[in-house]
């Protein structure tokens, strides 16, 4: 099973075992999604549980908002994650904060699912990693899968969640890798990464499409003998910062490999909370590999900004070295 | 006009009808013959040029491309009334206009081959780039005409959006900033009944799209799009209404996506046959054709020829396109501010060094 079978496949059996749950978004009833990533969902459920809405990100999240408030489960779908800003205001202003405001009176058990990052060969808009916008605004768990086992298992677990759960999906792997996948429901805590490599030299921490960079990354490490930690982070808040302390209480070393601006990102978090749980263990300064502060170029200059393996391994043997 | 064709009546503006044949003398707009031969000619060109850039993208020369196909009246009839120093809103399928404010077959290729140099449009005056984020262009329109009201310049701005771009907030208050600050300003909806996948029945309960404007107290008419003539009238009337100082106008322009929303979409996946073949009968092209050889005006065009011809120029602009000069890393920085910060450019500097250990290593 791919990725998109995986989620798809998370969505049809909480649909099928929760009338609660609807789905919707541009395009995702009659076409399936532009993915089709929710393909036959409509077919099986109905146009009244899996539907197209008009042309609209800030009414499909503040429709949804109105659905949590009545206790529905709604999973939407934003077409690119770059296209959702103009839904910033419903997410930021109301579904992240309706919960609070209301002193626990109602509920937002919202997934606000979006294919993210670049690769892809696309037009503006198609290829930004904002997860930091998300990871930012207090209210919001993000969600973030690397393989077709995980997106499953974290899907499952996100719309059986109480709380907004903004669900990326690494979009330029959404069909490069198979995997084997139970066929009944799966489920993956939020909050807790996973050690995907185990080593001595340096923590690497990385999440999404970039996984498969690093473990190429690791290979050539590993030529030129030095034993790297691979930690996917899997959820980016809450961070998992207790499994991340005690990789790098154990190699001393941590490098943070994702595709967003490199300015108040994923990486720089997770630095600042290893400087104050892990400080005294560091013997390199924490590193950073991640996106310029610049937009994702197009197409013929995207390979500038995409995080390569080299990239990745220029940074590790610096950083071992230091 | 925009009383007699009052959108809440859901009567639309049309001049001729699918076979060339004038059916509203009261309100033909008057377009000498060189002209309208002209237009035919630009309109094959815009044509043939977005039928190549269709195949180039096929055969992976290009990332994606949004087919024009079927929707060339509505860029036209803009491009024979505007004045050259009047401003263009793009969105993203408006070939013909753009081309007619002076951008190149080669800038739109560079474009989709993945160059931000091609959506610049350097030799093409008062045009924006152009805009992905759907409806949010709208507004700019709008902010363009109150400069131009401000500074009492004397032009004109174009604002374009698509149907599916009418659900979305931009677009509304686009209509009544325009309204209230009575800014110079025309917008033209492209009406081509899919957003995507999404027919225009279940992208609103409104009549029909013109009637939008009504209740922000704009002008508004709901016209034929694939009817050069209804298009160019409706244009001309907007645009002397806007230009005379009487605020913005609104035009629906009903027409058909041919083609898919991009390469990447299949559109079988949500229409049929039986209704393109309905609305294909409704082309611009062969209407306009049609009515040039009523008028006998058709004799002297050689279709076949001027085809061969486009496809030549068209080619050779591809041509220039993939030997445009491979990008460079300052490219992906040099643009993002006026004054550069230091932290950007010692990443620019740092990834260079990295280039640099990679080639060693090589």
């Amino acid at each position: 099973m791919n990725m998109v079978q995986a989620i798809n496949d998370a969505l049809d059996i909480k649909m099928a075992e929760d009338k609660e749950v609807v789905v919707f978004g541009e395009d995702v009833g009659v076409e399936g999604g532009v993915f089709r990533v929710t393909e036959n969902l409509q077919k099986k459920y109905g146009s009244d549980r899996c539907f197209d809405t008009p042309l609209a990100e800030s009414g499909i999240i503040g429709a949804a908002v109105g659905m949590c408030a009545a206790g529905l489960r709604p999973v939407v779908e934003m077409q690119f994650s770059g296209f959702l800003y103009p839904a910033f205001n419903q997410i930021v202003s109301h579904a992240a904060r309706f919960h609070n405001r209301s002193r626990g009176r109602y509920k937002m058990p919202m997934v606000i699912r979006m294919p993210y990052g670049g690769g892809i060969n696309a037009l503006e808009h198609h290829s930004e990693s904002m997860e930091a916008f998300y990871g930012h605004t207090p209210g919001l768990k993000v969600l973030i899968p690397s393989t077709p086992y995980d997106a499953k298992g974290l899907l499952t677990t996100a719309i059986e969640s109480d709380d907004t759960i903004i669900f990326m999906e690494p979009k330029r792997i959404y069909r490069a890798i198979k995997q084997e996948v139970p066929e009944e429901k799966i489920s993956i805590p939020i909050g807790k990464s996973k050690v995907l490599n185990e080593g001595s030299d340096v923590t690497v921490i990385a999440y999404g499409a970039l996984i498969r960079e690093v473990q190429k990354a690791i290979v050539l490490a590993k030529q030129a003998g030095i034993s790297v930690e691979l930690i996917d982070l899997r959820t980016i808040y809450p961070l998992d910062k207790e499994s991340i302390a005690k990789s790098v209480k154990k190699t001393g070393r941590i490098i943070t490999v994702a595709e967003g601006p490199k300015s108040f990102g994923v990486g720089a978090e997770i630095s600042a909370l290893m400087n104050e749980h892990a400080f005294l263990h560091l013997e390199a300064p924490p590193k950073r590999v991640q996106g310029f502060d610049t937009i994702v170029p197009l197409p013929m200059g995207e390979h500038f900004y995409m995080i390569s393996p080299e990239k990745i391994f220029y940074e590790i043997e610096r950083t071992v070295k230091f | 006009m925009f009383k007699e064709f009052d959108p809440i009546n859901n009567k639309i503006f049309r001049i001729i009808n699918n076979k060339g044949a004038v059916i509203n003398e009261k309100w033909k707009p008057k377009i000498d013959d060189a002209k309208l031969i002209k237009a035919y000619k630009d309109m094959l060109y815009v044509r043939t040029a977005d039928q190549m850039a269709v195949s180039f993208q096929r055969q992976g020369r290009m990332f994606t491309y949004p087919p024009n196909y079927g929707q060339e009246a509505i860029s036209q009839a803009l491009s024979m009334v505007w004045r050259k120093d009047d401003w263009l809103v793009p969105a993203f399928r408006e070939l013909g206009a753009w081309l007619a404010k002076g951008a190149t077959m080669k800038e739109v290729f560079l474009y989709f081959m993945g160059y931000e140099d091609g959506t610049v449009f350097k030799n093409a005056q008062n045009i924006l780039p152009i805009s992905v984020p759907i409806a949010s262009q709208l507004i700019h329109a709008v902010g363009l005409g109150y400069a131009m009201k401000y500074k009492k310049e004397d032009k004109v701005v174009y604002g374009i959006i698509g149907d599916g771009g009418t659900s979305h907030g931009d677009f509304h208050e686009a209509l009544n900033f325009a309204a209230v600050w009575e800014v110079p300003v025309v917008f033209i909806i492209q009406n081509n009944q899919y957003a995507i996948s999404l027919p225009l029945k279940k992208q609103t309960k409104s009549i029909n799209l013109a009637v939008k404007g009504v209740a922000y107290n704009i002008p508004s008419i709901y016209v034929d799009g694939n009817d050069l003539f209804a298009m160019y009238a409706a244009i001309q009337f907007a645009t002397d209404h806007s230009r005379a100082g009487k605020g913005p106008v609104l035009i629906e322009a009903l027409t058909y996506r041919k083609g898919a929303h991009t390469t990447s979409d299949d559109p079988t996946k949500y229409r049929t046959k039986a209704e393109e073949e309905e609305w294909f009968k409704t082309d611009p092209i062969d209407r306009l054709k049609s009515y040039l050889k009523i008028k006998k005006l058709s004799k002297d065009i050689n279709e076949e020829k001027l085809i061969e011809q486009y496809k030549k120029e068209v080619d050779r602009q591809f041509t220039e396109a993939e030997n445009y000069p491979k990008y460079k890393l300052e490219d992906v920085f040099n643009y993002l501010y006026t004054d550069m910060p230091d932290d950007l450019r010692n990443q620019m500097v740092e990834h260079e060094n990295f280039l640099k250990w990679k080639e060693v290593r090589k």
